[in-house]
């Protein structure tokens, strides 16, 4: 199967390659600012992934993605400040996020909570980080050494080279770790889709009394993708705050909750690539409109999600598959309907 | 574990599923032996198909209690019977409309093999069940015999000892049926079933012994030219369909 799982990843791999080459040509070509805003497009594709995979692949519309996302960049940011480094604090963030989102999820599908609910559950769950931590603005509310601020935030200390919490890395080296970051991740993801586990998920996606009544527990699954997807989305969290300098309750809006359906809408379902794509897209198109004052941002975001919905109901990423596959087939069609005539003429 | 003919493999006892007021079914009794081929037969709402819901999990029984090879399987999970070793077919196709025939079956028999195994015993059953032509396509551009088809595959390809089918000769046509009766008689040569079913005709072909359903309960249990030969059994069931 070894060879199997690498033959159906072929695509993965030319992806990741490009990914790399853009990797190392980008600082040669681009210049500083626009390298330290790539990072943060970085950390919020990484964001996008996770819920690709949760959503695409799980078929759980997790409408609080972004929770996870935060939640890793604060106890990122806490554990950094704490521990005066960045090693540990990075392991933190996946580690408490991923059992955080095991917690939830277990509650949910053990309770076989349905899809809507699912849906509103996550968005609460997110909304309610959002007023808390926006009250936590006093001296009293400190984790160890580090204060929380409230809705301005805490500052993130960077990233060091692992066990050298003294020597930190430039914006432009967490660029490298960034991008290295989410090739990973892209590759993790494109070879769990295609394991026993990932297959069974995809089942379980398109009918869950089937799955279960071919004695597959469910449950268990979808506990399964929903963890890892929230520690994909940790990762983000962790390049997000190092590309942004800081992290703020802002992370937990409605606005950036929403942001990210749009992503994997626009990108397409049941792809990686689309929502990371998207996400880039999606990314530059709004800093190009936030220096222009003529249109409303979300009222043109809010425009494309509609056009989306209406025009390419399957994100772009599939709909061009879909075209690459209707223009190699006719031939090979052709062949098989002949070969078909042909055996029932023998019979 | 081995198994011999003649050994309880499932029973039920005092088995109750109401809804509110409606009795769907009430104080069943019943009895299937290894390797024993049995059909159940009723009119519409006799709860022939409330009582397979019961035995797969899909529903919590109200009162009673079954038992699948002396385990008490009473408000268990569909999965947990499924893992038993238990095949079931459910009455609407239940499939994964976006996985080609292949992947459908796959799924199953890699809940029982390794992955190497699992792949052979797919071509095997896309071989036995000649469903070649689409082993590439998507279900859900396969018409409702095919698709039936592929569902009888996946409870093939997990090679159960129990085998639980509700109406699967529904929307065939005729030669579907006929080979679907065929498949019936050579699944019944390793396993014990158990089929709902309302085409007299496809019962005459693969019956032996047949429960009949009245109102929530069982009301004989013979052979099929017996119960056809039963005044009240014509009358209730048969009498409807003359």
């Amino acid at each position: 199967m070894n060879n199997g799982i690498l033959r159906q990843m072929r695509p993965t791999f030319v992806c990741a390659f490009l990914g790399l080459v853009f990797m190392f040509a980008a600082p040669q070509v681009l210049q500083l600012f626009t390298i330290i805003n790539l990072t943060t497009a970085i950390a919020l594709a990484v964001l996008a992934l996770s819920l690709a995979l949760v959503w695409g692949y799980g078929g759980i519309l997790c409408f609080g993605q972004v929770a996870f996302f935060g939640l890793g960049a604060y106890v990122y940011t806490i554990s950094a400040i704490n521990f005066g480094g960045s090693t540990w604090a990075i392991v933190m963030a996946v580690l408490v996020t991923s059992a955080f989102a095991a917690a939830l999820g277990y509650f949910i599908f053990y309770g076989r909570v349905s899809d809507v609910y699912l849906g509103v559950i996550t968005l609460t769950v997110t909304l309610i980080f959002f007023s808390l931590i926006r009250r936590t603005s006093g001296p009293e509310y400190k984790i160890g050494n580090a204060l929380l601020g409230g809705f301005n935030g805490v500052s993130s200390p960077p990233i060091n080279l692992p066990w050298d919490s003294r020597t930190f890395l430039f914006p432009e080296h967490v660029f490298y770790v960034a991008m290295a970051a989410l090739i990973l991740c892209y590759l993790f993801t494109g070879w769990l889709v295609n394991t026993k586990f990932g297959r069974v998920c995809v089942a379980i996606r398109e009918n869950e009394l089937r799955a279960e009544l071919l004695g597959y527990d469910s449950r268990l699954y979808k506990l399964g993708i929903f963890t890892i997807g929230a520690g994909i989305a940790a990762i983000g969290g962790v390049l997000f705050c190092n590309g942004v300098g800081r992290i703020t309750p802002d992370v937990f809006s409605l606005y950036n909750a929403a942001l990210t359906i749009i992503w994997v809408i626009v990108g397409g379902r049941g792809t990686l690539i689309g929502p990371i794509g998207a996400t880039f897209a999606l990314f530059y198109l709004t800093s190009a409109l936030g220096g222009q004052s003529l249109f409303n941002n979300n009222l043109v975001l809010g425009a494309i999600l509609i056009i989306f919905v209406l025009l390419v109901p399957k994100g772009v990423a599939p709909t061009v598959v879909d075209w690459i596959n209707a223009r190699r087939k006719p031939a090979a069609g052709r062949v098989r309907r002949r070969r078909n005539t042909r055996a029932e003429g023998a019979e | 574990m081995s198994r011999q003919r003649g050994d309880v493999v499932v029973e039920t006892r005092g088995l109750c599923m109401h809804f509110g007021g409606v009795r769907a079914v009430d104080q069943v009794d019943f009895t299937l032996f290894d390797r024993e081929l049995r059909c159940l037969i009723g009119p519409n709402g006799a709860g022939k198909s409330t009582f397979f819901k019961c035995l797969t999990g899909q529903l919590t029984p109200t009162a009673g209690e079954v038992m699948i090879r002396g385990q008490t399987m009473t408000g268990a999970e569909p999965f947990e019977v499924a893992s038993l070793g238990v095949g079931i077919k459910t009455q609407v196709p239940n499939v994964f409309d976006g996985l080609t025939a292949e992947e459908n079956i796959w799924i199953s028999a890699r809940r029982w093999h390794d992955d190497r195994r699992a792949k052979t015993v797919t071509a095997d059953t896309i071989e036995r069940l000649r469903l070649g032509d689409i082993r590439k396509t998507q279900l859900g551009r396969l018409a409702h015999g095919q698709r039936q088809w592929v569902e009888l595959g996946m409870v093939v390809a997990a090679e159960p000892w129990l085998v639980l089918l509700d109406e699967p000769a529904a929307g065939m046509t005729h030669e579907e049926t006929f080979r679907t009766a065929e498949l019936i008689e050579e699944i019944n040569t390793t396993a014990a079933l158990i089929v709902v079913e309302h085409d007299m005709q496809f019962i005459r072909m693969i019956s032996r012994k047949v429960t009949l359903f009245h109102e929530g309960s069982i009301l004989m249990e013979d052979t099929m030219d017996a119960i056809s030969a039963d005044k009240r059994a014509r009358e209730i069931y048969l009498g409807h369909r003359a």
